[in-house]
């Protein structure tokens, strides 16, 4: 039998029974549906998280006080050291060989108020350093001013919802800033720049950190960054920084130190796991789609039992006939997959177009993976009906009996 | 063109094994007309199955254009099925959801008969049975008369050697039977072997060779002198 005439037959019975076959088409639809939307949900959840946090270059360790295990866990983005780190401390690691960079971070929330408004708002004293490796630049004016650490300077760098929220559209630069009881000069604006750390640069207010030490009346360190001076050095390193801090911290061990790489590896096999789990369970829904064509193959296979036995005295072998039955469960196998495709493509640009700033992409393997999975569950489960029917004595068929 | 050495075929029936053939021998010439009668039961329509190898033998052996039938396989058989046998059932057979058109192509479809060889081959026959007209019809708008035609268009589509016919007319009143029964025989005369079971004494006189059947036995051979 040649594919056209195949294909011409098998179109002709799916239509001729329009509704068993759009019934078919739906549950393999909503299986490769499914498996699409949640497997592009998961990827998009990794996505956005590796986004996220991909604004920190890989070659930098950030030191938290306090000791926590970090033995395959997300490390704790708030320190409970019982010692505080310092800034000598930073200045200390800072003179490590292959130490490129340290940017010390003290957070804290304070009111701010300028021009005759007031907010609650969260100030970061830092260095310059900082803005280089978050790879922030200034929309207007500059950044902070280089300065030794243990120096404080009135200014301040501010994010552009600071500037929304207390200036609206007048110019900001030399302008001042009240910040809890002090005072300090805008001299720059930042760039947008996204959300990282669960911290939105946007709305905050950026001091040099002795200056925040002042406001705040802390010694203690919230975070400090550190920037080697090439990736290899970052294991070699970890444990001079982690030595160098004991030291200086009376022999007791009281940092954290993690890398970006651990904390997206963690994030990163966490979600795809996730991803894969969800996937899996969609993949469920095929398998179950899978025992519906076997039940509809069967159902066809004996209400077309007399057709089979004529088929065969007409000249068609066993191979044709199994053929016949799987190209059938095939075919619409194939259908309901593109139409499975189209449904959960649909939906997920919906779901981005509802929010934007969820990115949606189907990882190719679960896309490629559903089509397949669908097609190879069609196969298998319209062998057995296809080969019963196969094996249809002809003699009795063309009576429509099923079983000799 | 025909040769039946010793065949055999036993059902099991319920509890009771039923001699459908019991060494049966027969030789049948190429364009002959041969009626099959009998009670119901007798074996008329195993033997009718086995030279359509629709069926295989317990024992003994079937040769077709000196070929032995059963020594093939089933792939082969289908193939020689296809291509030297036709069928016409008492019941038509035809496909519901396929025109006319198409139910008559279907022999030339399985075996991979591209559709602009088909087409003419198909037109022809359509017209010389007067199912022109009837050609996109579907067998459910067709009178059974018709409809045994459509499936004798099918039979003959592939211009087999032989032409099988299980009670052809058993369906139908006695105008359109007549009809059918003579269509047959023109496709005889055209040099087609016909072969026809019948438990209809008038029809089967017709026949110029007449077998006879009883518990699987040939009872009885009578052929006519030669016109």
């Amino acid at each position: 039998m040649r594919s056209p005439d195949l294909l011409r037959f098998n179109l002709r019975l799916l239509t001729g029974q329009w509704f068993r076959t759009l019934m078919t088409l739906l549950a393999t639809a909503v299986g490769v549906a499914a498996v699409l939307l949640l497997t592009g949900m998961g990827e998009g959840a990794r996505r956005f998280v590796l986004e996220e946090f991909n604004l920190l270059g890989n070659d930098v360790l950030i030191v938290l006080p306090g000791r926590k295990e970090t033995t395959g866990g997300i490390p704790p983005l708030t320190g409970e050291g019982t010692r505080d780190l310092t800034l000598a401390d930073a200045e200390a690691v800072l003179k490590l060989p292959g130490v490129r960079a340290v940017a010390p971070l003290v957070v804290g929330l304070t009111q701010a108020e300028a021009a005759g408004r007031n907010r609650e708002q969260m100030v970061v004293g830092t260095s310059l350093e900082f803005f280089r490796i978050r790879q922030l630049g200034a929309a207007q004016g500059r950044l902070l001013p280089e300065l030794p650490l243990d120096r404080a300077e009135a200014v301040c760098v501010i994010g552009s919802d600071v500037r929304r929220a207390l200036f609206d559209q007048q110019p900001v630069l030399g302008r001042w800033l009240r910040t809890g009881d002090r005072r300090c000069r805008i001299i720059g604006v930042l760039e947008d720049r996204g959300v990282s750390f669960g911290t939105d640069m946007k709305d905050t207010v950026i001091i040099p950190v002795a200056s925040a030490q002042q406001l705040f009346n802390t010694q203690g360190l919230f975070r400090l960054f550190v920037q080697v001076r090439h990736l290899d050095l970052i294991d070699s390193l970890k444990p001079e920084i982690l030595d160098l801090i004991q030291a200086r911290h009376q022999g007791e061990r009281d940092i954290t130190l993690i890398s970006q790489d651990s904390l997206l590896g963690v994030f990163d096999d966490v979600l795809q796991l996730l991803t894969l789990a969800v996937g899996a369970i969609a993949a469920i829904s095929l398998v179950v789609a899978g025992i519906l064509i076997m039940n509809i193959t069967l159902i066809s296979v004996s209400q077309r039992t007399p057709e089979i036995g004529l088929l065969k005295a007409l000249g068609a072998s066993e191979r044709q006939v199994h053929r016949l039955f799987l190209s059938e469960a095939l075919m619409m196998t194939l259908i309901g997959a593109a139409l499975g495709v189209v449904i959960g493509y649909t939906l997920l640009w919906t779901g981005h177009w509802l929010w934007p700033q969820f990115p949606v992409s189907v990882p190719l393997w679960a896309l490629a993976g559903a089509v397949l999975l669908a097609l190879a569950v069609a196969l298998m489960f319209a062998w057995l009906p296809a080969r019963k029917a196969a094996r249809l004595p002809p003699v009795l068929a063309l009576k429509g009996i099923t079983d000799a | 063109m025909i040769r039946l050495e010793q065949l055999c075929k036993r059902y099991q029936l319920g509890d009771e094994p039923v001699q459908a053939l019991d060494h049966v021998d027969l030789n049948i010439a190429a364009g002959e007309y041969l009626s099959v009668m009998g009670p119901s039961g007798s074996g008329k329509s195993t033997l009718l199955n086995m030279l359509g190898l629709l069926d295989t033998p317990d024992s003994g052996r079937y040769w077709l254009n000196d070929v032995e039938m059963t020594a093939l396989g089933e792939e082969a058989r289908a193939a020689e099925r296809n291509r030297r046998i036709g069928f016409v059932f008492q019941a038509y057979h035809l496909i519901d959801r396929l025109s006319a058109r198409e139910n008559i192509e279907l022999p030339l479809v399985l075996s991979g008969t591209p559709p602009a060889e088909r087409r003419p081959r198909v037109d022809e026959l359509l017209q010389r049975l007067s199912l022109d007209r009837h050609a996109d019809h579907l067998p459910n708008q067709l009178s059974g008369g018709q409809r045994q035609r459509v499936a004798i268009a099918r039979a003959v589509i592939r211009k087999p050697a032989l032409l099988l016919a299980d009670e052809p007319t058993g369906n139908l009143d006695s105008h359109s039977g007549q009809d059918v029964i003579e269509l047959l025989e023109e496709l005889n005369s055209e040099g087609i072997t016909l072969v026809m079971v019948t438990h209809d004494a008038h029809m089967g006189r017709r026949a110029r060779r007449r077998l006879w059947m009883q518990d699987g036995l040939l009872l009885k051979d009578e052929q006519d002198a030669q016109p």
